[in-house]
């Protein structure tokens, strides 16, 4: 019994020795010289690896094109892949090492706003620069951070124009999942109703926690809701896995989108690859890219997609737009500045500009957000996007909510002199009130 | 009147757009021109076009409706022709969409869908409900009776009147009134009724007594509608909101048993290996994970070889996820458990290690995304029972549970298996001397718990996610249900399951999801700190071993 203890012992160390050598083996400093390491710091495992699996996947797509096109600045990129498991605290640990150990030139990466909220001290102490390719609830900005998602007046507030204008919504039902990204949205929509005329007991607010999958009775309160007498609609921020189950109990009940259209703000073609959605055809999801918008540059796009993971089922979604946006930036910026060092990237980056995949060209704003269109689809039988609303124009993103009282008054500029991401116009001071 | 002057209207159209190829039918030109005409212009075209379409009142428009609801009208690239085209392997089926002339294939390129919206949808029900009012079939009436209560069209009046007067069916008769004092009450007539008209048509929708019925009448309390019309629908408002309240207490008095059944289906195999065994079993959530993903494997199956009895893949995924869930319970007991008995820490952190590994291990094979289980279709939709709606789905989860229930029972109580089971948890010396492998009955005791909970995992499918994360969800509450109900009491756990459900579901309306979850939680608390071993207290010597 003890000598095989003994000689598993010695096997399992004499496995990870071997392991240990093969690492060191593979990132073997003779190549650091020759390329550019670009950090990619999605989740794949955990809870979010659901999501951000898909984005480590464009990433190494991306870079691969670029490789194939010859490289930057004449050199090789080389991805540099971590995993912070859904742990938000690991964020920042594996944020530090990339930056300090892997010495990357930039990250792309996070999720959840509470992981970039994690690494944000970390870029800006270690002065690196992360790309965040998800829409989010906005009241941020950094001098080291490039926001390529949506801010709510790029997703959430024209979703909600739409549902007034073309369906005459007057009740509005804003369901969340309770985390800060819908409890910020969702305060800014409730201002923004207001705003427009909508009395206080016309808007229903349900927060529901992380993955609930019994919607019996809110499904049921809505449909109360909306027996008023008047259009109602219902604004979803349900976040991940809750969808699956929502979107089912919203079918079992028959409540059609004719009737009470759900608008989605986190739902896409990826989170609609797990249901039947028959029941679903006509509810909406606002965003800045479907996979159903038909450009040249997006069929290019997903074709290589599909052949690059070796799978046709394959979709493409938001986010993944929002990775080539960026990632063709911060190309086009690192060949501007002819280094890929930080401060001078971060200084280039402002004004560049890149195609999109909806057929028109987004710029980098002096507060790091980004121009984009806004979409509006209807959920189609196949699982796809129906564009039915695109804004005739490119809205830029508002990181300060103009319908917030605390951040009414503040503005991002990163531009000399003002370099500032929360500058007061009222005070004319930098550093107000906001997060 | 009005019909001569459509027919004026429409001989204009035709006279300005057309050629005189269609003057052979009567029909095709009527229609022939508008139906074009749902070809251009965008959405707004579109509902134009088709009000129009509808406004003529021609049965014959009905299948070119039903085409553009389905999403089979195209317009034909090369000269602008609407036609019906459906999807034939590559290319597409032509038909013209009046004549039901086939006009031959073409390819995905050469048409473009005519597409719908929300707006377009609402409007196309309409339409097809005031034109197929007067169909033979007695169920298109009824749904066109349907269509019209919720459009509320007051062009559809006459048809409507002309379409009751023939009805002979009692019910469609019905919902043919109720649609006509839809639209009596909320257009433009009301303010020309009488009292008595307006009091009828409002008792007319009291006694449909439904949801639909109080948008409407609280649609007209709120409008500009005389005094009277508004003070009648008020009353009505109240005696409905009366009934509805009632209702709606025992539809949540069902989601509860619902919820209930399902925590009841999660923890009745946790019941097993942590309230018989004694096992703190963190890994019990991936085992009902794995019966999940066995679900799908058996419908993928089922969808490559046999996509015709797809009805059956659940019935085929019981015993499959059973045996699946049971046989990795049984490695795990082997491998593991068996190790740590008597340790309750080290079996703690061993199966949440393990919960993390199984986990891991599906997101590496399945990938990380959801994937997709199909519902059969006895399973799909929803009934009325009164005034409750009782979703098929729910019910079969219902009945499963307590199937499940009661079959552990008989398996514990009656058969020598059982018997085996409660003598080695209650004197394992004794059950040893007495010549039964104690080694061998943790093992199938361990494995029963498993393919309970991969059973517990083919239900699950139909609900919720199936996704590497779906037991983490369940795990939580699962102890709860077993702590709360009494260790080692089957019929505890069943009280357990089905108190909690009920208590979360009469808080959530009040409370809030999150809210009611942290009630509940502290409910429990409080509860142990008065009884600590739970509802039903095994009592006896068998509490000391």
């Amino acid at each position: 019994m003890r000598t095989k203890q003994l000689t598993s012992s010695f096997g399992i160390s004499a496995l990870a020795g071997l392991a240990m050598g093969a690492m060191a083996a593979m990132s073997a400093p003779a190549m650091a010289q020759d390329t550019i390491k670009v950090g990619i710091l999605h989740s794949l495992s955990g809870t979010m690896a659901i999501s951000e699996t898909t984005l480590k996947d464009v990433m190494l797509m991306l870079i691969d094109e670029q490789n194939k096109k010859g490289g930057l600045l004449g050199k090789k990129l080389e991805p540099v892949v971590v995993d912070p498991a859904s742990n938000w605290p690991l964020f920042a640990e594996k944020a530090r090492e990339l930056i300090s150990k892997d010495k990357v030139s930039a990250v792309f990466g996070c999720w959840t706003s509470v992981s970039r909220k994690s690494v944000l001290p970390v870029f800006e102490e270690l002065n690196n620069i992360l790309f965040y390719p998800v829409q989010y609830e906005g009241e941020e900005s950094s001098r080291n951070v490039f926001y390529t998602g949506a801010a709510p007046n790029q997703q959430a507030v024209p979703a909600v124009d739409y549902l007034m204008e073309k369906e005459k919504v007057q009740r509005w039902v804003l369901a969340g999942t309770d985390y800060v990204y819908p409890r910020t949205t969702n305060k800014i929509l409730e201002a923004y109703l207001k705003s427009k005329g909508v009395k206080p007991e016309d808007i229903m607010i349900n927060y529901t926690p992380f993955g609930h999958s019994d919607w019996q009775s809110i499904v049921a309160d809505i449909k109360k809701f909306g027996s008023a007498g008047k259009k109602t609609a219902v604004v979803s921020t349900i976040n991940g896995d809750a969808n699956v189950p929502f979107y089912k109990e919203l079918g079992n009940q028959g409540v059609k989108a004719q009737d009470i259209p759900v608008v989605a703000f986190s739902v896409g073609e990826e989170e609609l690859a797990g249901i039947d959605t028959k029941p679903l055809l006509g509810h909406l999801a606002a965003w800045n890219y479907f996979q159903s918008v038909e450009t040249p540059s997006n069929s290019d796009f997903i074709k290589a997609w599909k052949a690059y993971t070796k799978n046709d089922k394959r979709v493409t979604n938001d986010p993944m737009e929002a990775h080539y946006i960026g990632f063709n930036m911060w190309v086009k910026a690192v060949e501007a500045a002819g280094t890929t060092e930080p401060d001078k990237v971060i200084d280039a980056m402002v004004g560049v500009s890149v195609p999109n995949l909806t057929g028109g060209y987004s710029a980098m704003l002096p507060n790091h957000h980004i121009t984009k269109p806004v979409l509006i689809g209807e959920v189609q039988e196949n699982g796809q996007f129906d564009v039915v609303s695109k804004t005739p124009g490119l809205v830029p993103g508002d990181e300060w909510s103009d319908y917030l009282p605390d951040s009414k008054d503040l503005i991002a500029d990163w531009r000399k002199p003002m370099s500032c991401g929360n500058f007061n116009v009222k005070t004319g001071k930098c550093g107000g009130k906001g997060s | 009147m009005r019909r001569a002057l459509r027919w004026l209207m429409a001989l204009c159209v035709v006279v300005a757009t057309s050629t005189a190829a269609y003057a052979a039918d009567p029909r095709a030109i009527d229609l022939r021109p508008l139906v074009q005409a749902l070809g251009s212009g965008g959405y707004s075209g579109t509902e134009k076009a088709l009000a129009q379409l509808s406004e003529a009142g021609d049965p014959a428009a009905v299948p070119v409706i039903e085409a553009l609801q389905a999403g089979d009208l195209h317009v034909r690239k090369a000269d602008g022709a609407v036609v019906i085209a459906r999807k034939a392997g590559d290319a597409f089926t032509l038909t013209d969409p009046l004549t039901r002339a086939a006009l031959g294939d073409a390819p995905a390129a050469a048409v473009e869908k005519i597409r719908i919206n929300n707006a377009l949808r609402r409007a196309i029900s309409a339409s097809l409900g005031a034109l197929t009012l007067m169909s033979p079939d007695a169920g298109v009436r009824r749904s066109a009776a349907d269509a019209v209560f919720k459009s509320r069209d007051a062009s559809a009046l006459e048809t409507l009147s002309a379409a009751i007067a023939k009805e002979q069916d009692k019910g469609i008769r019905a919902a043919m009134e109720q649609a006509r004092a839809a639209i009596l009450l909320t257009g433009e007539a009301a303010s020309k009724m009488t009292d008595a008209e307006i009091q009828a048509a409002t008792d007319t929708l009291t006694a449909r007594g439904d949801r639909d019925a109080l948008v409407l009448l609280n649609m007209v309390a709120g409008s500009g509608a005389s005094d009277i019309t508004k003070r009648s629908a008020a009353a009505a408002v109240s005696t409905l909101e009366q009934k509805l309240a009632f209702w709606a207490a025992l539809q949540n008095l069902w989601y509860g048993l619902s919820l209930g059944s399902v925590l009841l289906l999660a923890a009745i195999g946790l019941a097993v290996t942590f309230g018989v065994m004694g096992v703190i079993n963190m890994a019990h959530g991936e085992m009902v994970m794995i019966g999940a993903y066995t679900t799908f494997m058996v419908q993928e199956a089922f969808r490559a070889y046999a996509p015709g009895l797809f009805d059956l893949s659940i019935l085929v995924a019981l015993p499959a996820a059973f045996l699946v869930s049971g046989g990795v319970g049984i490695i795990i007991e082997r491998s593991v458990i068996r190790w740590l008995y008597g340790r309750p820490l080290e079996t703690l952190l061993a199966t949440w290690g393990l919960s993390l590994a199984l986990q891991q291990a599906v997101r590496s094979i399945f990938g990380p995304t959801n994937r997709e289980v199909g519902a059969p279709s006895w399973m799909s939709g929803a009934f009325e029972l009164g005034g409750l709606t009782i979703t098929y789905g729910r019910l079969w989860i219902v009945i499963f549970a307590f199937t499940v229930f009661a079959a552990l029972l008989v398996a514990l109580k009656r058969t020598w298996f059982g018997l085996s089971i409660r003598a080695v948890t209650q004197n394992r010396p004794m059950a040893n001397a007495m010549g039964i492998r104690t080694a061998r009955v943790d093992a199938l005791t361990f494995g029963l718990g498993s393919g309970i909970a991969g059973l517990a995992g083919v239900a699950l499918s139909q609900i919720d996610n199936v996704s590497p994360n779906l037991g983490q969800g369940y795990i939580i509450d699962s102890f709860m249900v077993v702590v709360f109900g009494g260790v080692g009491n089957l019929w505890g756990t069943l009280v357990g399951a089905l108190t909690l459900g009920s208590i979360n579901k009469f808080l959530e309306p009040y409370a809030g999801a999150v809210l009611g979850k942290i009630l509940v939680l502290i409910f429990i608390i409080l509860f142990i700190q008065r009884r600590p071993r739970g509802l039903f207290a095994l009592k006896g010597r068998s509490v000391e071993a």
